[in-house]
């Protein structure tokens, strides 16, 4: 990892058997925004909170939702520079695996990689794990694909999850609200009105994210898409 | 003489209806000098995939064992079946890591994919794709075999058409080549069935 004689990895065992920076590392995403996905019938939704603390940040020029190939798509809680570092290698991956194979990645393939490198940097001398955890989406074999993919480098496949703050009234909330014939515009409406729950101030088509994937591939929505949806929320 | 050509051997590869067929002759020599007539240079990869492999022996089974390993990977990782696409791109990948000190084969890929629709291709030895849609040639006697394609191949044979027309290819392909033939094998493959046939061939 370094040239220095020696490296340790920062994260040892505490005597009970714990890995307390992996603790340490959910803490902090806890503590991030918070972020939803949601699957559907004919595709899947992701959404994030993306408020901003001063009336003079410039809206709409860096994104929190994004795309790492065609049919894949992630967003991320925790800490943002951790999350552009995963993005990019994301996307290098995607881009060696279609070069070996000439077919797009598959979903769970990606999300298996991306955790691979998770994982490393609980390992590894002189890292600290990711502060992040993503909801990674994906459309492929004619069926879409929702993953959470810890700082332990563990992922989760869900049929809707929230992470974040609040993240378990989140959950709650979309145990209450899901159901498995969800159409994708049903998951988007379900998906804001999740960061409803306990967002504070107001709520506008330029203080939300959203990214959908179905069997056209994933993009963000633009900001009057996302105002439309909004204008049908009460 | 090309370190291709040192013992001999040839692979063809037809598409017919619905079915492929891919087959090769079964001479390993050095030089002129015949060593063993039960030499195979077509190897079944999956139930619909195969892949012929002329060209030098030695890098035919070493390319062969390295390619099993990639796909035993693929497979054992994804839980699922390499399409012809994605075997033939890998085998292009694993044959340009080599641009400047290259395996010596010129291989064939022959299957169906996952719509069982037929699928060829052949490349050279550092790995360029060439995909035509009637039949691929390769080997020490490609040119006479580039003969024998163009006269009797036809649109939409028939397996057991197909069995004919490509042993005939191979037969009298290699009858015009020193260093290949002695016997030949032909493999049908069609959607729920393999047949694997052997040539008798002039031994002289």
């Amino acid at each position: 990892m370094s040239n220095e004689r020696y490296s340790f990895s920062l994260t040892t065992f505490s005597p009970s058997g714990k890995l307390v920076q992996i603790e340490y590392a959910l803490a902090a995403v806890a503590a991030g925004a918070p972020s939803v996905g949601i699957k559907a019938k004919n595709g899947v939704v992701l959404a994030t909170e993306n408020k901003q603390k001063s009336m003079l940040y410039e809206e709409q020029s860096i994104f929190k939702v994004e795309t790492v190939t065609d049919h894949i798509g992630m967003v991320y809680s925790g800490m943002g520079p951790d999350y552009r570092l995963l993005v990019k290698k994301a996307r290098k991956m995607a881009q060696e695996y279609y070069r070996t194979y000439e077919e797009p990645i598959p979903t769970a393939q990606l999300v298996q990689r991306v955790a691979l490198v998770m994982q490393e940097y609980t390992q590894s001398g002189g890292v600290r794990p990711f502060g992040v955890s993503l909801l990674i989406c994906g459309w492929d074999s004619g069926r879409p694909y929702l993953f959470q993919c810890d700082p332990s480098g563990a992922y989760f496949a869900w049929k809707a999850t929230a992470m974040g703050r609040n993240y378990i009234n989140g959950k709650t909330f979309l145990e209450k609200r899901y159901s498995d014939d969800l159409e994708l515009d049903d998951a988007v409406h379900t998906a804001i009105l999740t960061l409803k729950e306990g967002f504070e101030g107001q709520m506008t088509a330029e203080n939300i994210e959203v990214g959908i994937c179905d069997e056209n591939g994933f993009h963000r929505l633009s900001v009057s898409t996302v105002r439309d949806h909004l204008a049908n929320i009460p | 003489m090309s370190i291709l050509a040192y013992n001999g051997g040839a692979v063809v590869a037809m598409k017919g209806k619905n079915c492929v067929a891919i087959a090769s002759d079964k001479r390993f020599g050095i030089q002129a000098q015949t060593l063993s007539v039960n030499f195979e240079k077509v190897f079944e990869m999956s139930p619909h995939l195969y892949v012929g492999l002329p060209g030098l022996a030695t890098d035919t089974q070493t390319v062969h064992q390295r390619l099993k390993f990639r796909q035993n990977l693929y497979e054992l990782k994804e839980g699922r079946r390499m399409s012809p696409k994605a075997f033939s791109a890998m085998l292009s990948n694993l044959l340009y890591e080599r641009r400047f000190g290259p395996y010596f084969v010129e291989p064939i890929v022959a299957g169906l994919d996952q719509n069982y629709e037929p699928y060829i291709n052949a490349m050279d030895l550092i790995g360029c794709i060439t995909q035509p849609d009637d039949f691929v040639v390769s080997g020490t006697c490609a040119s006479q075999l580039y003969g024998m394609c163009e006269v009797l191949w036809e649109p939409n044979l028939e397996p057991d058409d197909l069995f004919e027309t490509i042993s005939q290819a191979l037969v009298n392909a290699c009858d015009r080549d020193a260093v290949s033939g002695w016997g030949a094998v032909v493999h049908i493959i069609e959607k729920d069935k393999v047949t694997i046939k052997h040539v008798k061939t002039r031994m002289d």
